[in-house]
């Protein structure tokens, strides 16, 4: 049978596949964007297996909060993404430097 | 081997493969692609933990809507990807090392074998979403409202986000349209009619020869 510590080494693996393409597209904020909707996933995955192994109903609830942040993070990203590609002409993070960081 | 664990392996490397699909592939278009794949064999993993409602979920917000949002953008955007892949090798030793030493402190801390436990029979019984439902409007209920005002800020932020005035475009105000009043738009000029055209014209012919002696 599919045991909890299954579920959990999936999502151990799935953050850190997820923080190693943050490290590696360190130019590319879409894909940095991609790989921290892979971090909520690997996040959501220990949830739905903890509440499901532990019957109880807290970590689907919280499983659909995050979906719901998630979406709204993603909408305002992207939005965020468009007008600077729109001022800018580039969305290379190694040229957006106009606050002198 | 039972079907469900040959069916979580048989998922779960997919998962991974197309995660690191994601992190690895050039083309921004591909890396959404392969994230949908994600999402998809995702929420078969969550139909195995019988989290139906999550899984469906997962696959109507995430797949039908955040990730082609996703690749509207990308689309849209006229990127060059070309100089966002430097630093790919240079950083790839460092990423790796990172993510397996995270790994390794993962997979200590939770002990694998201390959670190697059995599901318990479902708690949700028969249906799932209605366990889901009775948590969610009973309990949860203040957080879920204010998970519907959170979508209604996110919306009304990105509107006014991408929303832009350019210079030197006509564009329409319906406000401004549906008050305008008939007055402002006809004018009714006064003009004399032909009958008092020619009364008229007796009128000056007359004062002109009044005028003359």
């Amino acid at each position: 049978m599919i045991t909890l510590a299954h579920f959990l080494v999936l999502g151990a693996v799935l953050f850190c596949i997820a923080v190693a393409g943050i490290f590696i597209n360190r130019k590319n904020i879409i894909i940095l964007l991609m790989a921290i909707e892979l971090m909520l996933l690997s996040v959501n995955m220990n949830f739905v297996a903890f509440s499901r192994y532990l019957g109880d109903a807290g970590g689907q609830v919280f499983v659909f909060f995050i979906l719901t942040v998630a979406a709204a993070e993603a909408a305002i990203g992207l939005a965020i993404l468009v007008t600077l590609f729109r001022n800018r002409r580039t969305i290379n993070v190694a040229e957006l430097d106009s606050l002198k960081g | 081997m039972t079907i469900n664990l040959f069916l979580f392996y048989a998922f779960a490397s997919v998962l991974v493969i197309a995660a690191l699909g994601v992190i690895a592939v050039k083309n921004s278009v591909h890396a959404a692609l392969l994230l949908v794949l994600c999402f998809f064999t995702t929420s078969a993993l969550w139909l195995l933990m019988q989290a139906e409602f999550l899984a469906i979920a997962l696959v109507l917000v995430y797949v039908g809507a955040v990730m082609v949002l996703f690749l509207f953008v990308v689309m849209m955007l006229d990127i060059n990807t070309e100089p966002m892949r430097e630093g790919f090798i240079r950083y790839l030793p460092a990423g790796v090392l990172v993510a397996l030493v995270m790994l390794a402190e993962m997979l200590g801390l939770m002990g694998v074998k201390s959670m190697a436990v059995e599901a318990p029979a479902d708690p949700g019984g028969a249906s799932n979403t209605a366990w889901l439902g009775k948590a969610l409007f009973t309990n949860y209920l203040l957080p879920f409202e204010t998970a519907a005002v959170i979508l209604t800020v996110a919306v009304v932020a990105a509107i006014m986000l991408t929303l832009r005035r350019r210079t030197n475009t006509k564009y329409q105000n319906p406000s401004r349209q549906v008050e305008v009043q008939a007055r402002d738009r006809v004018r009714i000029v006064k003009m004399p009619s032909a009958s008092q055209i020619s009364a008229g014209q007796a009128a000056a012919a007359a004062a002109a020869k009044e005028a003359t002696p």
